[in-house]
């Protein structure tokens, strides 16, 4: 919402030297935000009215002529100029030597073929007008000015003091709770309690009427729930004009192109007003009926701007007897707007309702100054004033003759809102001690009164005002929100991170220490990822929580696994040409569970790397240094050759017990080829979920071993294809309690080593709590290691 | 036998002058001092003596011994020190060298900053709660406040799953289901991802990050608010920050305010960073409004509270002068391993 400060002016007398920063700072901090202000033609210097003295041909240049222009200096000044519309006794801007325009341009004095230039003439454009501005200027030529209702058209004065060109504009956000202060009389009412002055706001009053509207026109509204108030008013023999100057400037200064006076008239109502305004062509009303209806099944209109649109059962419509003219607090109908032949016109300042506005400009994709009006719920006690005023306005000026009587089709609920003032708890619940009277005082300048009772009654354009928390927002808002103190919370409260927060954080603190990288991904991804991992197409994973308005389909679904969401990841540094990397990323995963239930938001863990130093075992070192600090998990390592999204040979699922904890692998040189990575790339996804629900109990001290340890090498020859793991669990159970460490160090093929055959040597490190083992006591736990470890056709070398 | 013992003497000194090494004061030390030494070879020859010379000489003897057992012994510290003076010398490095760098991971700026606010908020007692991300439009609007139809949920464009189910679109469904659980006093905050369907440039994502508070018990003012707030702002940005609250409107909140931190650039005359302002919005925060607690089953007549929500997002890009928020999302390494 723009404000024109002049505008304001009329009901709010401020003090003069309210500079536009303090006034936008005082209205900010009393809950109207403001976001900017701007002076119209501050950009502009020493440009001042001129009249043209005499016009002479330029001695060298067909194209030029020479101006000497009376400035109200002692002497004219001479200026070239190249336009052709300039003529002796016209007053003109000029611009003297060193001055500004709009936009940073300066005018400095010159020679134009020889001949002295003092400044330059000015255009509209110049000055940053339009001829919306000045309907009686034309855009390219020099910018003629006249003598109109107003202006100040006087020699040497400056040109915005002469053409108005001098409101300053402040541009407010205002909040979807007060749609009255969409309006300059809203925001005058905010700004007499702001600064404690007195508000100004006269009754539209007018003069003349003649003829009577109920011999026109009558109206019928069938959707009285759609529609609470249906208000109408007959101007006849209009007379389309352009708007005055004063009028032209605020509308310019509020951002609206002025039109003409019949256009300029219902924006500067609903401007004033916060009331949109509709003028309909009288004799395109079929029957001289208007009919506020619902649309029918299969109508259509053409809107203003020249669009078919299709209406459903659920749209209000302004009618006639025969089709829609109008789509209800939205936009006219193609051919209800002002023309030529004009005689007649209705004024229509209606209340619709919120709700269905907004439905309807939304689902016919055009959200009008008038429908986001609406939409928040207009005040249905505004109708009438807003009309009188725009007649008001018709007869200032003099754009037709005002018809008598009035239709009101009035199905709004004027019970007032009524609400207690409780100012004990306002005191308690802002913290701060008011005085009753000083509540009292607040209230009743927001229009409210209070009676003896204690009971708040709401002005019907506080449609906000609700409950009694509301109440309190108001004496916080004019009390001061900075001068209610700063208090600590009473009461003591323990804070505690979640068993599952310190886990995840570990998991982090821990993947740092390793060398990995964190990252954060999007959660929605496109259908397509799922192809790219090379997903078949009965996968499950597929089966995603599916956007019903995406932005676009790349984030159209919620991820099922976020290993693509690591491989983009990957891809992009790979070719923004970072040579390696080790990531990774606590993401979260959504499996869908029932129609209308919510998904399963399961978090995984994600490794990723590529580049020096990565590997499968480079990867598979982070996981496992990643479960023992977690505590250690006793989990199965198994060769994966199905997963199609990884290397068939080099990837593994980890199981506990029965149930996946993860998997990791080198990725599928397909898949890769999908990213255009050329470099191998490790991926390791574990469920953090699991994780934490099978994490060992707390760490339990161990004494340091008293006695020595004896350690044994073995070899064994095994089949190339054996998993060493096997050989470990072998190794393991065989070895029993005695076992303190079990190391492979060496796995070996080549020469010696028959083909298909691999050599893997352990170390094995065996102790007693209680004394030195023996020799014999070794040998026999060896004799069974050997023994199982023969069980696994694990022989041992000789 | 005493010019003997002289000789002895001076013999040994001299010798153990010229010795350069350990090895040679060892063989000076048997030549001299041991068994078969020349100094226990006149010893022997003592009792040759008559009873008055003998205990001269042996005093004499003696302080020979002694004599040449301490020269051996500082003769020994000299040369073990020129040894590893010259052992330091060979060895010496450049020490301006590069380093073995041990890999180590960066964590993402994001959860930096968020573990930063995590911590102030703990130290004020709050726990931290979760929520879902897929959310009922209960949760994330009825239960707030915001009917369908309001025009409130304009200012949040919502991706929908079906008519009930949405990606939420603020943390505050979090205060909703925290209240549901939770009896009162309630002091959690709870930071997630949110959505909404904003396309992508340098200031919007259609995914980013709010830390929503709440806090709801007996006597709870909107003073507390504002103590705490303040609080919370200068752990953040330092203690001599200038913070102010602005009304505004949020529709579960009222009063509702957003707190603004005057601009670190210009201390409040207004420039390009604060566009103009000299202030610098942070945060949206409010009173619990009473409605909410009565949807929560929780008497407002009994208790009252406040709640506020931040975007991470901005405030880290503040923290470290980042112009584009895409960068959080993209994950360059060449961006991560700045922070």
């Amino acid at each position: 919402m723009n404000l024109s400060m002049k505008w304001l002016s009329d009901y709010v007398k401020l003090d003069d030297t309210l500079a536009p920063r303090a006034f936008s700072e005082a209205m900010t901090m009393s809950g109207s935000k403001v976001e900017g202000y701007e002076t119209e033609g501050s950009e502009i210097e020493k440009v001042v009215v001129g009249k043209v003295l005499s016009v002479e041909k330029h001695p060298d240049a067909d194209k030029l002529v020479v101006c000497q222009v009376e400035v109200g200096g002692e002497s004219p000044v001479q200026i070239v100029t190249g336009a052709t519309n300039v003529n002796a006794g016209d007053y003109v801007p000029v611009c003297l030597d060193g001055a500004k325009l709009p936009g940073g341009k300066t005018i400095k004095k010159g020679k134009l073929r020889g001949v002295v230039s003092e400044g330059m003439l000015c255009s509209l454009g110049e000055l940053g007008l339009t001829a919306h501005d000045f309907p009686y200027a034309i855009e390219d030529g020099i910018f003629i000015l006249q003598q109109e209702e107003g202006a100040k058209i006087e020699i040497g004065l400056d040109i915005q003091s002469a053409i108005g060109l001098n409101d300053t504009c402040v541009e407010f956000e205002i909040t979807s709770n007060r749609p009255d202060c969409l309006s300059i009389t809203g925001l005058a009412r905010e700004a007499a309690v702001t600064f404690d002055k007195p508000l100004n706001l006269p009754q539209p009053e007018v003069k003349h009427e003649s003829d009577d509207i109920h011999d026109l026109l009558s109206v019928e509204v069938k959707s009285p729930a759609l529609c609470p108030r249906y208000v109408a008013k007959a101007v006849k023999n209009i007379k389309v004009a352009p708007s005055p100057l004063w009028m032209r400037e605020r509308l310019r200064a509020c951002g609206v192109r002025p039109i003409n006076n019949i256009v300029d008239i219902t924006n500067y109502v609903m401007l004033e007003y916060g009331q949109p305004m509709h003028a309909f062509d009288y004799k395109l009303m079929q029957g001289g009926k208007i009919i506020v209806r619902c649309a029918e099944a299969g109508e259509k209109i053409v809107t203003l701007d020249g669009v078919e649109r299709a209406l459903t059962p659920d749209m209000l419509v302004i009618a006639d007897e025969k089709a829609p003219t109008a789509v209800a607090g939205v936009m006219g109908g193609e051919f209800s707007g002002i023309m030529d032949d004009t005689n007649t016109i209705v004024f229509e300042s209606a209340c619709f309702n919120g709700p269905s506005v907004r439905v309807t400009a939304k689902k016919l994709g055009m959200r009008t100054e008038a429908s986001g009006r609406f939409e928040k719920g207009l005040d249905p006690q505004t109708c009438i004033p807003a009309v009188l005023r725009a007649c008001e306005l018709v007869e200032l000026l003099g754009a037709g003759e005002v018809m008598g009587g009035i239709i009101d089709i009035d199905n709004s609920d004027r019970t007032p809102t009524r609400i207690p003032l409780e100012h004990d708890w306002i005191n308690r619940f802002l913290g701060i001690e008011v005085p009753r009277e000083e509540m009292i005082r607040i209230l009743e300048r927001l229009e409210c009164t209070v009676d003896e009772n204690d009971v708040v009654t709401v002005p019907s354009f506080r449609a906000d005002l609700q409950h009694k928390a509301d109440i309190a927002e108001e004496i916080a808002r004019f009390y001061g929100y900075n001068k209610i103190p700063s208090t600590a919370i009473r009461g003591s409260a323990q804070a505690q991170l979640t068993g599952l927060q310190k886990f995840e954080k570990k998991i982090g603190s821990t993947l740092l220490a390793l060398g990995s990288t964190e990252i954060m991904t999007y959660s929605f991804i496109s259908p397509k990822y799922y192809d790219k991992i090379n997903l078949p197409a009965d996968s499950s994973y597929r089966k995603s929580i599916v956007i019903s308005n995406p932005l676009g389909e790349d984030t159209s679904v919620m991820r099922t696994t976020a290993i693509p969401s690591m491989l983009e990841v990957l891809a992009r540094n790979y070719n923004n040409r970072n040579l390696s990397a080790s990531l990774f990323e606590i993401a979260t995963e959504y499996v869908p569970t029932e129609p209308d239930k919510l998904p399963e938001e399961n978090q995984k863990i994600l490794v990723g790397m590529y580049g020096d130093g990565a590997d499968y075992y480079a990867l598979k070192g982070i996981v496992e240094e990643l479960l023992e600090v977690l505590g250690g998990y006793d989990c199965d390592v198994i060769p994966e050759k199905e997963n199609p999204t990884f290397h068939p040979g080099r990837c593994a699922k980890l199981m506990l017990g029965d149930k996946p904890l993860g998997i990791l692998g080198e990725i599928h040189p397909a898949v890769l080829e999908n990213y255009d990575i050329d470099a191998r790339v490790y991926v390791a996804e574990l469920d953090e979920t699991l994780l934490y629900e099978n994490r060992a109990a707390d760490k339990e001290y161990h004494p340091l071993p008293k006695f020595p340890a004896t350690t044994r090498d073995i070899a064994v020859l095994c089949d190339e294809d054996l998993p060493v793991l096997s050989l470990r669990k072998a190794i393991q159970k065989a070895a029993g309690k005695h076992l303190d460490k079990v190391e492979l160090f060496d796995v070996y093929r080549g020469a010696q080593v028959p083909e298909g055959k691999k050599s893997v040597a352990y170390n094995l490190s065996l102790r007693s709590a209680d004394k030195t083992l023996t020799d014999e006591e070794t040998g026999n736990i060896m004799k069974k290691v050997l023994k199982a470890l023969a069980e696994l056709g694990a022989e041992l070398r000789s | 036998m005493k010019t003997a013992l002289e000789q002895i003497q001076k013999g040994a000194l001299e010798a153990l002058h010229a010795a350069d090494s350990v090895k040679a004061l060892d063989e000076i030390r048997v030549k001299f001092l041991g068994k078969k030494g020349e100094l226990t070879a006149i010893l022997k020859q003592m009792g040759k003596l008559t009873a008055d010379e003998r205990p001269v000489i042996g005093q004499l003897a003696n302080e020979v011994r002694a004599s040449i057992e301490q020269h051996i012994e500082s003769r020994t510290a000299e040369l073990k020190a020129a040894g590893t003076a010259a052992r330091l010398k060979a060895e010496t490095i450049d020490v301006t060298m590069p380093g073995v760098k041990r890999p180590i991971g960066k964590q993402h700026p994001l959860n930096l900053v968020l573990d930063e606010i995590k911590d102030i908020f703990m130290g004020m007692g709050f726990d931290i709660a979760q929520g879902p991300e897929v959310e009922y439009d209960y949760y994330n609007f009825e239960a707030l406040n915001i009917p369908k139809d309001h025009p409130a949920r304009d200012t949040q464009d919502t991706f929908y799953i079906t008519d009930n189910i949405l990606l939420r679109t603020q943390t505050s469904p979090v205060q909703i289901r925290t209240m549901e659980q939770q009896k009162p006093p309630i002091r959690v905050i709870a930071p997630g991802r949110v959505y909404r369907s904003d396309a992508v440039d340098a200031t919007h994502s259609p995914l980013f990050h709010q830390i929503e508070g709440l806090v709801v018990d007996k006597g709870v003012t909107m003073a507390d608010l504002k103590g705490t707030l303040e609080i919370f702002v200068k752990k953040l940005y330092g203690e001599d920050s200038v913070v102010r609250f602005r009304p505004h409107h949020f529709p579960f909140t009222e009063p509702s305010a957003e707190l603004d931190v005057q601009c670190f650039s210009c201390h409040g005359e207004g420039c390009r960073l604060c566009k103009g302002e000299g202030w610098i919005e942070i945060l949206g925060c409010g009173m619990v409004h009473p409605k909410v607690l009565s949807i929560c089953g929780i008497d407002p007549e009994e208790y009252s509270g406040f709640a506020f929500g931040m975007g991470l997002e901005r405030i880290v890009m503040r923290r470290f002068n980042i112009d584009d928020l895409r960068l959080f999302y993209e994950n360059d390494l060449r961006f991560l391993n700045q922070f």
